[in-house]
């Protein structure tokens, strides 16, 4: 049965095997691809993840696709060429030796963590610190399997649902961001390395807030995460990513792929509390955050909504989107984006109206301190057939200190006359007099523009389910830390 | 409590106060009074520690210590409390959240520790009925939308809750219509103590039908220009300011 073509993917394969055995498999510490980008990058890792030839294949014709594109540069963010022959595409981080005591961890982590209120067996668990004796994840992670079997919800890393729900991958996989998508969605097609796979079955309510936080022992995100989470018929589910712990990831670039898919009358709630490491206070260091998100309404009366609060990272490109396939379907995006010191974040959405009677709203909460950068870019976009489409947007930005920029960029299209499409902004201020009330009041300052952010973002922060609002609310407070003079 | 000696102060480059002397007891109530542009309220910044108000002579001692050298929340957690003129809003943030940031941000300050949600609730229930602030009230965003009367109810509100031993009251009568206005001065007299000080800053002999000062300094170009019992208040009502700040100036010339 086997084609030439396919004989030679796997000597190939299992030359790479070969090299990876002489090359690593002695140091456990260096679990890594080689460097730099190949074919036989993407053969490794594949084989690394055991995956079925499909899957190899897919991943060869995103790569030779991405061989043939260009980086995107019309976003409002500036940082010096990435040389993607100088990174490593695969890495396994299950492999770093787990320190034996807190002692070992850097203090100014463990100092955030305090901050965050992240109870201290969680903070070793994040801070990959050795807890098997004080802190059974696995057995939590077992209840909450049972649980969710026990509804039939697949809720699984990606590489697992490749092997064990292939036909249910094949079927969803790069139907919302095309292989051919952008930039960064090709490269991830190419070289992702895990994600999580979630799949809730026809009239089914999730039992549970998904969370990635769960499982951040059993399988722990890479550099080019690949999410893709279906929703049947008449179901629902809640997502959250992120732990909202400073992950200080040595790589720089991160450009994962979020697939949202939502049948007729299904609802997804997705939830980002994203702090990776936003570079220090001169702008050195820091990840690059180029992700793409999207979710398809593809059935009738089905809903999106994206809830995102970005505290981190050096650069931000991210624009989760709704395509409003389904008649009566509704997209929603609820963002907090934070730049201070040297970030910028060009983020936003697209709420692709085609289907009738589509409905969309858009709150974006911009602050800006430091000598960061904070634009929102935004589309709507009404098609010729979907009639009594209706989107609300509201954009505000707020400044603390004269030296950093918000910009409001929205595009908005419509080809249909029964739209309505409102478009709300507002720029303001920390005044001094907000300030000088809370001081007298007792409030310290960074306390004090805490709570006058958390005021201003409250409309969002409500989104979020209940537990990670807290912690939102006081990562907002950390990230804004110190902004006024 | 409160010894102010010789206190210059400038905005900017522009002197406001030019050697202002007054001295407060525990359980005393002062009123300042004077015309606009006298200094009134650079006199309530510059005790609560207002950033840009910079003293460049003389010295304030509250309770013994050096009150300049201290942060502006320092001050509010040792007992400085400053009713504002023009009380802020805060949008998102509800009036109970900052209520119960202020009072736990004080009493960190102070080495205590703090209080739960359901103790403050419970503080701020009990004194909240006796000034007529609503539940409804407490759960809008701070100031957002209040009339007058409300903003200013909730500024005394605030003075019971956090129990300074120095409050300053900054034009707590401007903007109320005399309900109101007897609403907020029974409000303040009811904080009245033997260990408590205050300090009313007015512009009118109105508000001091109702809160009766033990002493009263008039305030004119910088400095205390008249000082005297409650009954010079009426003696300003039926002479105006002219009349004892003209008298000042020609005193200063001859």
């Amino acid at each position: 049965m086997s084609s030439p073509a396919q004989i030679e993917t796997r000597e190939a394969v299992a030359e790479i095997g070969d090299k990876y055995k002489y090359g690593f498999v002695t140091d456990i510490e260096m679990d890594m691809a080689p460097k730099g980008l190949s074919e036989d990058t993407v053969r490794f890792i594949s084989a690394k993840k055991g995956e079925p030839e499909w899957m190899l294949e897919w991943r060869l014709a995103a790569f030779r696709r991405w061989l043939t594109m260009k980086e995107p540069k019309w976003a409002r963010v500036h940082y010096p060429q990435i040389d993607y022959q100088d990174s490593y595409y695969y890495a396994a981080p299950k492999n770093t030796p787990l320190k034996q005591s807190l002692d070992e961890v850097d203090p100014k982590l463990l100092e955030t963590y305090k901050k965050l209120g992240i109870p201290l067996n969680e903070q070793m668990a994040l801070a990959g610190v050795a807890v098997d004796a004080v802190f059974d994840s696995v057995s939590v992670a077992t209840t909450f399997k049972e649980k969710l079997n026990e509804a039939g919800v697949i809720f699984c890393p990606i590489s697992e649902a490749i092997r064990d729900y292939p036909e249910l991958v094949k079927k969803y996989l790069g139907t919302v961001v095309p292989v051919t998508d952008n930039f960064f969605a090709t490269l991830n097609s190419a070289v992702f390395s895990d994600g999580t796979f979630v799949y809730v079955p026809k009239g089914v309510r999730c039992p549970m807030e998904l969370s990635t936080y769960f499982r951040i022992n059993a399988s722990e995100t890479g550099q080019f995460e690949r999410t893709i989470i279906v929703a049947d018929e008449g179901s629902y589910v809640s997502y959250l990513e992120g732990c909202t712990a400073p992950k200080r990831d040595v790589n720089q670039l991160h450009a994962a792929v979020v697939e949202l898919v939502a049948l007729d009358h299904a609802e997804i709630k997705y939830s980002t509390v994203q702090n990776w490491y936003p570079g220090d206070e001169n702008g050195k260091g820091g990840i690059y955050n180029f992700v793409t998100k999207r979710g398809d309404c593809r059935g009738d009366h089905s809903k999106i909504s994206w809830t995102q609060v970005e505290t981190g990272s050096a650069i931000t490109w991210k624009y989760p989107s709704c395509i409003l396939r389904g008649d009566h379907s509704v997209g929603e995006f609820y963002s907090i984006a934070i730049a201070n010191h040297f970030q910028q974040a060009d983020t936003g959405t697209k709420m692709i109206h085609l289907g009738a009677n589509t409905k969309s709203r858009i709150i974006s909460k911009g602050i800006s301190a430091g000598k960061a950068q904070n634009t929102y870019r935004g589309l709507v976009s009404v098609y010729g057939k979907a009639k009594n489409a209706r989107n609300y947007t509201q954009c505000d930005s707020l400044l603390i200190g004269g030296a950093c920029g918000a910009h409001t960029v929205p595009y908005i299209e419509s080809r249909n006359p029964t739209a309505r499409i409102e478009h709300e902004a507002t720029t303001s201020k920390i005044a001094e007099d907000q300030l000088f009330y809370c001081l007298q009041r007792g409030i310290p300052q960074d306390e004090a523009v805490s709570l006058i952010v958390n005021g201003f973002c409250k409309e969002v922060l409500q989104q979020l389910p209940m537990e990670f609002a807290v912690e939102a609310q006081k990562l907002v407070g950390i990230s804004l830390e110190g902004s006024v003079g | 409590m409160l010894e102010i000696k010789n206190l210059h102060v400038c905005v900017g480059d522009k002197p406001i106060l030019k050697g202002l002397t007054l001295s407060i007891q525990p359980g005393q109530v002062h009123a300042i009074m004077g015309p606009n542009g006298s200094g009134k309220s650079t006199l309530s910044y510059v005790l609560a520690g207002r950033a840009g108000y910079d003293i460049t002579e003389g010295a304030i001692a509250y309770n013994g210590e050096d009150l300049a050298a201290m942060p502006p929340e320092q001050r509010a957690a040792k007992g400085v409390f400053l009713a504002m003129q023009y009380p802020v809003e805060i949008p998102g943030v509800t009036t109970m959240t900052f209520l119960k940031t202020a009072l736990n941000a004080q009493r960190r300050t102070r080495g205590e520790s703090d209080l739960d949600a359901i103790g403050v609730l419970k503080l701020v229930r009990a004194k909240a009925k006796a000034l007529n602030v609503s539940e409804e009230m407490l759960k809008r965003a701070l100031n957002v939308g209040f009339s007058g009367g409300e903003k200013k109810r909730l500024e005394i509100l605030q003075m019971s809750l956090f129990e300074p031993k120095l409050a300053i009251l900054d034009e707590t009568d401007s903007g109320l219509d005399i309900d109101a206005l007897k609403l907020v001065a029974e409000g303040v007299n009811a904080l009245r103590s033997p260990e408590r000080a205050m300090l009313v800053i007015t512009h009118y002999q109105r508000l001091l039908d109702y809160i009766v000062p033990d002493r009263i300094h008039v305030l004119a170009g910088g400095r205390i220009v008249a000082e005297g019992g409650k009954e010079l208040a009426l003696e300003l009502e039926a002479k105006g300011y002219e009349h004892i700040v003209g008298q000042d100036s020609i005193k200063r010339s001859a």
